[in-house]
């Protein structure tokens, strides 16, 4: 089956969720301009978006809408070369508009499973469930007579577990997307042993049609990705959980997320991160990733509790950020949630004197902002690091540790052979987690 | 001409433009701009017609019938005939060829004539499809999504084809001083540029895939919001508004023409219905270009702004370029051209040009150009605007003299 044959009939499980929308945005596009070329003229597109919720797949629609109108006005060029043949087509608002009803013609909201049976490609992007995931593909394959391929968006569960519980016979590989699936460029690639070498040939085709960054790993719980995050959470959590008893649970939090974004040059800090990705997300992650690793402790007591309190983080609709380990305000973090209290303590009442324990940052810091445009990355880091190396502060110091298990994490990830080399390592935490510097380094 | 007014050219550069936010519409820069000039004239009681000249409220801003909003700059404007005018780019343009026929005619000692356009209701890749009216509509289908900066693109690379690919310093150079000239005009919509390097960022590689084969964004005037209003008076009209002859400056020449919309230019390296407005003009003032102290051109695009220093005979063809980077063209070289940045450096609301040029020049003519002043010497005491529409299809060339 070529290229586009398996292009013919797409379902996409979860289709209205954080990634699943994403993965349906791009997949439709693709499809859409595939379709457009003059040598796929007679070919069907159909996408069937699966959902279980009908508001979540009417917001899917209205977000599609939106995505797809925002796309076209940047490669308008490019579309009025497409449609040069429709002399009913003269401005580029109609070209625009004719292209958004074509990407929204493919597509098929529907809240029935069965309409993947008559699918040859299935992308998931549901729970981070193993035996959801299991119960859905076992379905899907015992009512269709198509031998179906299965992309799993899973960020942690091993695809050859899903394979053999499901026996899907090497029809499945993993394909993890990053947060948001439209904007991110990379992708994590899982082909165990035993993955059809032809599903593995068309997902670096798909991959390449979306101009994806794709780095492989090898099919160990977490992938590379999370088995950074995982880890350099809990080193943070350990930390907090250190200073609390001198400093207060919330000053610690405090300090910890600013040593690991100011003290690092990091986007954000790390229970930032943890509420971005959320709370639940993290804690389940983290309880697929423990089996799996029974010489680490691969839990968190502190999680538990704050899942217990419903304090979950994580984000709305409309993607503005829940309030988690932070309490935010347009966006920002202006306070710290107390288990003691139940409640936020702000950030004023305790920040300046929090900065004052910190130490000023070194004369040559920079933000993270402004040093990933800079041509001569490397060298002002370098430089900032070298400094950060002798500063005696107490900020520098937990920053110097971080660092250190960081590296650590990056090297165990190659050592244990989850990640082929040290270089992919680094290009996940640039590219998935838009890191300055990968955490294989030699500043620490 | 007296009495000049240029509000803000809002848009894309600006510190206050935010796409996001409700902006003025056209009703505020009508009556902006009107108010302006009026109330260096003595008030509305003293205007006899007005002429508006504007490209496409039609398709911006779902509105025609524009000289009908004269009564609401003043009410003293009030049953007094008013005019729109249309020519593409060059609608202001004709809106002041317009007054100073009327004037000339004796039908008016005083004419209120204000441009204007409104431009950012629409995000750019639409508004290229309004813009794109100033060509011929049969042709729109086979254009650049970028209509115009794609017609213009084939200029330039006809230019370089030609002449050589080291032409594209003289697009840079012109980019460098529209924006050296625009950081000394507070209206200027590219006063707060900071950039460092200007040539640089002028001789950036174009990209076909986004934007055009041989134009990179730099070498493009504005999309803009603004307006600019002038009045037109006989030595009558001058005495009865109270206006100095030191603070007004005369019309000597005129030359308008018009090209072929339906048909392409025959050699892209030539702007011929500019050179032919441009010959006229002269002769009409008996005067040539030697005589001039400052220009404001029609630079649509860098490489419009180096065709016309060849069209006015500055350079020979093909040598506008070199001309340009060797700095004759800045605001202390030879012939300051653009002295508040142009089209690409003050910006360019389609329908105000034309009168935007002519306030600048009066502006420069009678000293009150502020810290965008040049040179005026004695013994070359003439400004010129020319304002260009379409592809080089609507001319209007207009000389003064400093009062």
């Amino acid at each position: 089956m070529s290229y586009i044959e398996r292009l013919n009939n797409v379902s996409v499980l979860g289709a209205a969720g954080k990634m699943g929308s994403g993965i349906l945005l791009l997949t439709a596009v693709e499809m859409a301009d595939q379709s457009l070329k003059p040598e796929n003229k007679d070919a069907k597109f159909v996408l069937n978006a699966i959902d279980i919720s009908w508001d979540g797949l009417k917001g899917l629609m209205d977000y599609l809408r939106v995505q797809v109108t925002k796309l076209a006005e940047k490669k308008t060029v490019m579309l009025r070369q497409m449609y040069a043949d429709r002399t009913d087509l003269i401005e580029n608002s109609c070209i625009i508009n004719e292209y958004v009803q074509d990407v929204l013609r493919i597509v098929r909201p529907v809240t029935s499973m069965d309409v993947a049976y008559e699918s040859d490609l299935i992308f998931e992007a549901v729970n981070e469930s193993k035996s959801l995931k299991v119960k859905l593909f076992t379905d899907i394959d015992n009512n269709s007579n198509k031998n179906p391929w299965f992309l799993t968006n899973t960020s942690s569960v091993p695809i050859h577990e899903i394979n053999e519980a499901a026996k899907l016979g090497g029809r499945i590989l993993g394909f993890h997307f990053y947060n948001p699936p439209a904007v991110q460029k990379l992708v994590e690639v899982i082909a165990p042993e035993g993955t059809l070498p032809e599903l593995k040939d068309f997902s670096m085709q798909y991959a390449k049609n979306l101009r994806k960054v794709v780095v492989p790993s090898n099919d160990y719980a977490g992938f590379i990705g999370n088995g950074h995050f995982m880890r350099d959470a809990l080193h943070g959590i350990k930390e907090v959980e250190a200073l609390s008893a001198e400093h207060g649970f919330a000053q610690a939090v405090y300090m910890i997320n600013k040593v690991s974004q100011d003290f690092l040059v990091r986007p954000m800090g790390i229970f930032q991160l943890i509420d971005y990705v959320g709370v639940d997300v993290v804690q389940f992650i983290l309880n697929v990733m423990k089996p799996h690793n029974p010489d680490e402790n691969l839990h968190s007591e502190l999680l538990d509790n704050m899942m217990t309190l419903n304090v979950k983080g994580g984000q709305n609709s409309n993607g503005s950020q829940k309030d988690g380990f932070l309490k935010y305000e347009k966006g920002r973090p202006v306070a710290v949630f107390s288990p003691e209290v139940k409640d936020y303590v702000a950030f004023e009442s305790f920040a300046a004197d929090c900065d004052s324990k910190l130490g000023a940052l070194p004369s040559s810091a920079v933000a993270w902002k402004g040093v990933i445009r800079m041509r001569n990355k490397a060298e002002v880091l370098g430089g900032y690091f070298t400094d950060l190396a002798s500063a005696e502060t107490m900020g520098a110091t937990l920053a110097k540790k971080y660092g250190v298990r960081s590296n650590e994490i990056g090297k165990k990830l190659v050592s244990d052979k989850v990640a082929l080399n040290e270089n992919d390592v680094n290009v996940v935490m640039m590219t998935g987690f838009f890191h300055a510097y990968g955490p294989i380094n030699e500043y620490f | 001409m007296a009495a000049g007014y240029n509000t803000i050219s809002l848009g894309t550069g600006r510190k206050e433009f935010n796409p996001r936010k409700a902006r003025p519409g056209l009703e505020h820069y009508i009556k902006e701009a009107g108010q302006g000039t009026l109330k260096q004239i003595g008030g509305a009681d003293n205007v006899d017609e007005s002429s508006i000249g504007n490209f496409m409220a039609s398709r911006f801003n779902k509105q025609g019938h524009l000289g009908a909003f004269a009564p609401m700059i003043d009410e003293g404007l009030m049953y007094k005939p008013s005019i729109r005018s249309e020519g593409a780019c060059a609608s202001g343009g004709l809106a002041l060829v317009t007054g100073i026929k009327s004037v000339l005619s004796e039908s008016s000692e005083v004419v209120l004539t204000l441009g204007v356009e409104v431009q950012n209701t629409v995000k750019a890749i639409y508004g290229a499809d309004v813009l794109a009216g100033a060509g011929w509509f049969e042709k729109r289908k086979q254009g650049h999504a970028y209509f115009f900066p794609g017609q213009y693109s084939a200029r330039a690379g006809a230019y370089i084809e030609k002449f050589g690919e080291k032409t594209r310093e003289g697009f840079a150079r012109w980019f460098q001083n529209a924006i050296e000239n625009a950081r000394l005009c507070d209206t200027a919509q590219e006063h707060h540029n900071q950039s460092e390097d200007l040539f640089e960022l002028g001789m950036t590689k174009p990209n076909g895939k986004f934007f055009t084969d041989h134009l990179n964004i730099f070498d493009c005037s504005k999309v803009s919001d603004g307006a600019s209003a002038i009045a037109i008076l006989s030595e009558e009209g001058l005495a009865k508004c109270g206006v100095d002859r030191e603070d007004a400056v005369e019309v000597v020449g005129v030359g308008q023409a018009v090209g072929d919309i339906t048909k392409d230019p025959e050699d892209g390296t030539v702007l011929d219905t500019a050179a032919a407005a441009i010959t006229k003009a002269f002769a009409s003032a008996g005067i040539t270009k030697d005589d001039l102290a400052t220009i404001e051109v029609h630079d649509c695009f860098t490489i419009a702004g180096v065709l016309m220093t060849e069209a006015l005979g500055f350079a020979g063809h093909g040598k506008g370029s070199e001309f340009v980077a060797a700095g004759n063209t800045a605001r202390d070289g030879h012939i300051p051209i653009n002295t508040t940045g142009g089209l690409i450096g003050w910006g360019h609301p389609t329908g105000a040009t034309g009168v935007h040029q002519a306030v600048t020049i009066w502006e420069q003519l009678t000293g009150k150009a502020g810290p965008a002043q040049v040179d005026i010497p004695a013994n070359r005491p003439y400004g010129m605007t020319i304002n260009m529409g379409g592809d080089d299809k609507t001319v209007v060339a207009i000389i003064y003299k400093r009062g």
